[in-house]
């Protein structure tokens, strides 16, 4: 019998967040990319909470689009509210959320992928990698046809081998009850492929007109919208804004779920896998937090042209009698009526320190690999991966080097360097704590971070890469300014003084002086500065962190001095770890087993310790 | 690391009776039985027991070198945990280098200094901090800073620097843990908690601070300058201090340090009457420039010893000098307390506004110095400092990073009072608690590893 037998560059499997990111941008780069999908209609899907974006999280999609990935310009063409976080903190932590419409967003994204030349879309399950010589030659399709290909990357989330379980009730299928993939797991295996079983859940849906809002907060939008995207036009995205609610649990919910603790499968023993534990689910919250008497519970729209809402922060798989008890418990949900149940999933994944920094697998040439596959959770997370594997797995076949972003450049960065180096016992969540130097990091400034990466990796164009270096230059130029503009003492100058609690001007001040009290902004000083040249918000925006906030970002900077040597000092990868006499035998065996590419990967392995770190440095100084 | 087996000569390159030639490495034994002639000489080291000592003869060819003891250490029982051969030469600077040279002939390489303690931290026979403290040790000047040094060995410096960093860490943790789960984790009237902390561990560190400097003084001796007018017998002092056989420190023994500074060992505290250029000179200071130059040296040093002619009216020079060293830490010394006073201990109280301790003393009749010796005990050490259970940090590295760490502290508190936003704190904390890693060797860096070795001398 006779069977297919087609020719690519690079194979995707999976069109989830990772999948799409990473064959746009092989495609994009000029390789012909096909991307596998059980279900052509779930492209892009977002199952579980509608938004993108969040604490952290929305820095990575600034970052995907600083770099050119799509997930920021599409949240842009598809949400329904917007909110910047975190307003009242320091400008490290403001984070942009954005609720979707999800159906839209999928559409949207599919739209964007269908339109992308040498990008073919398949719908079909991918069961077998071909290997040959520890290099990865093609994949085979469950229909038998073959596909060669220079390289592939696993992008296959939440749907290997997955269960969907709630109560006693569990079924063999991927989320939203689509097919699960159920073949690829035992080609993993024959190719020394460790996996693990990660578990991660979703609560119920809710329809919309059984709910009482009065009950509830309402939850606007921010009445000036901030877009994700760097290319997103600011006034394009001032829209009508639909409402989140926000409402609490309380003691009758909690001691509805104690009740019933027993019946829960987590509890019970018939979920194996790990779940996350900073997206617990709501009978993890009651029995972790004990003494909490009420939880936050925002209820979101699924979208426009749905009724059905999302009822965040109440993830479960108690069975469904109690979960309709459970919900019913809430202020403004005693009467909800369930569209879908909430439920667990449970899935394989891989340990990602089985990847190079590249997320390319260190023993299979060719094969790479992208988000929940890697044991992340999130959106976010995937496609930030999605857009590392596909620019590499490009870069590989055109014989260029990868592109691996530090921890002191990316959140990106960060997110690889956890995942490949570090334990990992639970789906892997973005979190601003996990930046060490997120002062710099901020989400405002991906482009000026990362924008000259993407334009040399080829993913950013002429025009958007001359408008980064005007920028540039127009912030520069203002900050100079602001060091050298004297503001003198004059009656009318105190006078503002005083009118804004701050102190009088002795003589002079400059005016970066001026915006260095904590009680003024750049913008604040305006009506002072009548020389000011017109500068976009965004410029605006940098003049006064970066002036503001000077001598703490120069002390990061040093510590980031600090971490780029013990980065620099590279290890040989064929360094033979049994010469080093007195390391100590756990961290000798993790540094065999994990082959760190420096002496600071090195020392962020799980049981390697700074003395084992420094017995290394000096013998690798002889 | 290099393989391979290395030789030096591990004492000081001064005459003395013994100097010892070490050798290190997998040939330790072999290269030294190329090159010793046991008194039996049946007799190879290769078939002798470890830890045993052997006596004979250092030959070069058929000419015979030295006599010597030959102490034989195999692995891992050593201090490089290599095996390691000892040879006790007798015969002097010149035949240790002939000794040396020979063995360097047979197959061992000349040791980079503190190759030895490298091997041994290597081996993992000690770690950072006491590779840090052999160091230390080396250059202890006398009996306090072995002391300490000896202290830090066991670790009570690093206890009391671990526990601080524990409390930062937890405080960076309560911060981030509020950063990512707001809902859980509150932030209200944080700052103020923030605040008590810091101020806590700010004085924990300039308590820390504070004993280094004292430390300093233990381990490097105390500046002292004498002052006075002419001829009101500084230097029958200098030659009282210097004379009775309290002699020029020299090495504490097994250590190689050149002596830098001409120091005098008054029962075990050090005191520095001069730096390099000797301590005439240093008598000729006030006299021949005046009262400017003496200033200038008052201002660095520790302590000074004013003299006063006890046999003569104090006059304007006297007030000069008495407010040249207001504000140090002094002793006033009236001198010729064999000859009539005109000046009495009242009168320079009066002086001096009563704030320094008047002991009279007569440097021709050699009365009054022990009383010297325990004032300046007293003046420094006593009730401030106990050298058995203090804790000391003596070393300039890791006064240094104590200092960072108490400047990082001081910004966390300038943040708090700006009420900047929480997560600015971090940055800060973050600097404070690496800067007190640095000292116990729990934050990885380069510097910490390249100044510590580089600190070692040839031969250790």
């Amino acid at each position: 019998m006779s069977r297919v037998e087609e020719f690519t560059d690079v194979v995707v499997v999976g069109a989830g967040h990772a999948g799409c990111e990473a064959a746009l941008a092989c495609a994009r780069l000029g390789l012909r990319t096909v991307m596998f999908t059980v279900s052509v209609d779930s492209i892009a899907l977002m199952p579980c909470n509608p938004n993108i974006g969040g604490s952290s999280k929305g820095h990575l999609v600034r970052e995907i689009d600083a770099l050119g990935g799509e997930m920021g310009k599409n949240i842009d063409k598809t949400f329904i509210q917007s909110k910047m976080l975190n307003r009242s903190k320091g400008p490290a932590v403001h984070s942009l959320r954005a609720q979707a419409d999800k159906a839209d967003y999928s559409r949207s994204m599919r739209s964007v992928l269908e339109h992308t030349e040498r990008l073919s879309i398949r719908q079909m399950e991918v069961t077998e990698l071909i290997v040959e010589n520890r290099i990865l030659t093609g994949v085979k399709t469950y229909s038998g046809a073959v596909y060669h290909c220079k390289a592939a990357i696993l992008c296959t989330g939440t749907y290997l081998k997955a269960r969907c379980i709630y109560g006693d009730v569990s079924s063999y299928t991927g989320p939203n009850g689509l097919q699960a993939a159920n073949y690829l797991t035992d080609s993993l295996k024959n190719n020394h492929i460790d996996l693990y079983r990660f578990k991660t859940g979703t609560p119920a849906r809710i329809a919309g007109k059984s709910i009482d809002f009065s009950k509830m907060e309402e939850q606007k939008g921010d009445e000036r919208v901030v877009p994700f995207s760097f290319t997103t036009d600011p006034e394009s995205v001032q829209k009508e804004q639909v409402s989140c609610y926000l409402t609490y649990t309380n003691e009758r919910t909690h001691q509805i779920i104690r009740e019933n603790l027993d019946r829960s499968p987590l509890y019970s023993g018939m979920i194996e896998g790990i779940g996350p534990r900073y997206c617990p689910s709501i009978e993890d919250k009651v029995v972790r937090f004990a003494d909490k008497e009420r939880h936050q519970v925002f209820v979101e729209p699924e979208g426009i042209h749905t009724d059905e809402m999302y009822i965040g922060g109440m993830s479960s798989s108690l069975p469904e009698d109690v979960q309709i008890a459970m919900y019913r418990s809430v202020p403004g949900l005693e009467h909800a009526e369930i569209v879908r149940n909430a439920y667990a999933i449970e899935y394989d994944c891989i340990d990602a320190r089985q990847l190079k920094l590249s997320l390319e697998f260190k023993n299979i040439e060719g094969l790479f690999s992208a988000g929940q596959f890697n044991g992340s959770s999130g959106y976010e997370e995937a496609a930030a991966q999605g857009l590392i594997a596909g620019i590499n797995a490009a870069r590989k076949i055109q014989g260029k080097e990868p592109l691996i972003l530090d921890r002191s450049q990316a959140y990106i960065g960060v997110l690889i360097d956890d995942l490949v180096t570090k334990e990992n016992h639970e789906p892997y969540r973005m979190m601003t704590s996990r930046a060490e130097y997120r002062l710099l990091l901020r989400q405002d400034n991906a482009d000026l971070r990362l924008t000259k990466i993407g334009y040399e990796i080829g993913l950013i164009d002429n025009d958007r890469y001359k408008k980064l270096l005007e920028k540039e230059k127009v912030i520069r130029e203002e900050i100079e300014r602001a060091e050298k503009t004297h503001i003198g003492a004059g009656e009318e100058v105190q006078e503002f003084m005083r009118r804004h609690g701050s102190t009088e001007i002795r003589s002079s001040a400059t005016l970066a002086e001026l915006i260095r009290r904590p009680e003024f902004t750049y913008e604040m000083l305006a009506e002072l500065d009548p020389e000011r040249p017109a500068i976009s918000a965004e410029a605006a925006e940098q003049v006064n962190i970066l002036i503001k906030y000077d001598g703490y970002l120069q002390r990061q900077i040093k510590q980031v001095e600090q971490f780029k040597r013990l980065e620099e000092r590279r290890i040989p990868q064929d360094f033979d770890y049994d010469k080093v006499p007195s390391l100590r035998t756990e961290a000798r065996q993790k540094l065999k087993q994990y082959r760190p590419v420096s002496i600071g990967q090195a020392s962020r392995l799980a049981g390697v310790t700074p003395a084992d770190i420094s017995v290394l440095m000096v013998f690798l100084a002889l | 690391m290099r393989n391979d087996t290395i030789a030096a000569i591990s004492t000081a390159m001064g005459n003395s009776g013994i100097g010892i030639v070490r050798i290190s490495g997998p040939n330790a034994v072999s290269i030294a039985d190329a090159v010793f002639c046991a008194k039996n000489p049946e007799k190879k080291l290769t078939n002798q027991k470890s830890h045993t000592v052997h006596y004979g003869f250092i030959k070069d060819g058929d000419e015979i070198i030295d006599e010597v003891l030959v102490t034989l250490m195999r692995a891992p029982r050593s201090f490089t945990a290599e095996d390691t051969v000892e040879i006790n030469c007798h015969g002097g600077v010149y035949t240790m280098r002939r000794v040396l040279d020979t063995v360097l002939r047979h197959g061992a390489r000349p040791a980079d200094p503190g190759e030895f303690t490298k091997r041994a931290f290597l081996n993992g026979r000690i770690d950072l901090s006491q590779a840090e403290a052999v160091a230390d040790v080396i250059q202890a000047k006398n009996q306090y800073a072995l002391q300490s040094s000896v202290s830090q060995l066991r670790g009570s410096v690093r206890e009391k620097i671990s526990r601080m960093r524990e409390r930062i860490l937890y405080q960076i943790a309560w911060i981030e843990s509020a950063l990512d789960d707001p809902e859980h984790v509150s932030l209200e009237h944080y700052p103020q908690t923030l605040k008590d902390e810091t101020e806590q561990l700010l004085s924990e560190i300039r308590h820390l601070i504070a004993a280094a400097d004292n430390g300093r003084m233990l381990k490097e001796g105390i500046q002292t300058v004498i002052l006075g007018k002419p001829n009101v017998g500084k230097s029958s002092l200098l030659n009282l201090l210097v004379g009775e056989e309290r002699a020029i420190v020299t090495e504490i023994a097994g250590t190689t340090r050149d002596v830098l500074e001409e120091s005098i060992n008054l029962n075990g505290i050090t005191l520095n009457l001069s730096d390099t250029a000797g301590i005439r000179s240093a008598e000729n200071v006030v006299e021949q420039i005046g009262v400017d130059r003496a200033r200038e040296k008052a201002k660095n040093a520790d302590l000074i010893l004013y003299v006063v002619d006890s046999s003569l009216p104090l006059d304007e020079n006297d007030r000069e000098i008495a407010q040249i060293f207001s504000g140090k830490k002094g002793i006033v010394l009236l001198n010729k307390s064999d000859l009539t006073q005109v000046t009495t201990e009242e009168t320079v109280r009066a002086l001096t506004q009563d704030k320094y301790p008047v002991l009279s003393i007569s440097a021709r009749e050699q009365t009054g110095l022990e009383q010297l010796e325990k004032t300046i005990q007293e003046l420094f050490y006593h009730g401030e400092l106990q050298f058995n259970d203090e804790i000391y940090i003596t070393n300039a590295r890791q006064k240094a990073s104590l200092l960072d760490a108490e400047n990082s502290l001081k910004k966390v508190l300038e943040s708090i009072e700006l009420h900047m936003p929480e997560d600015f704190y971090s940055i800060d904390l973050m600097d404070a608690y690496q800067s007190l890693g640095m000292i116990v060797g729990e934050a990885v860096g380069e510097d910490l590893i390249n100044e510590i070795f580089s600190r070692f001398c040839m031969g250790k």
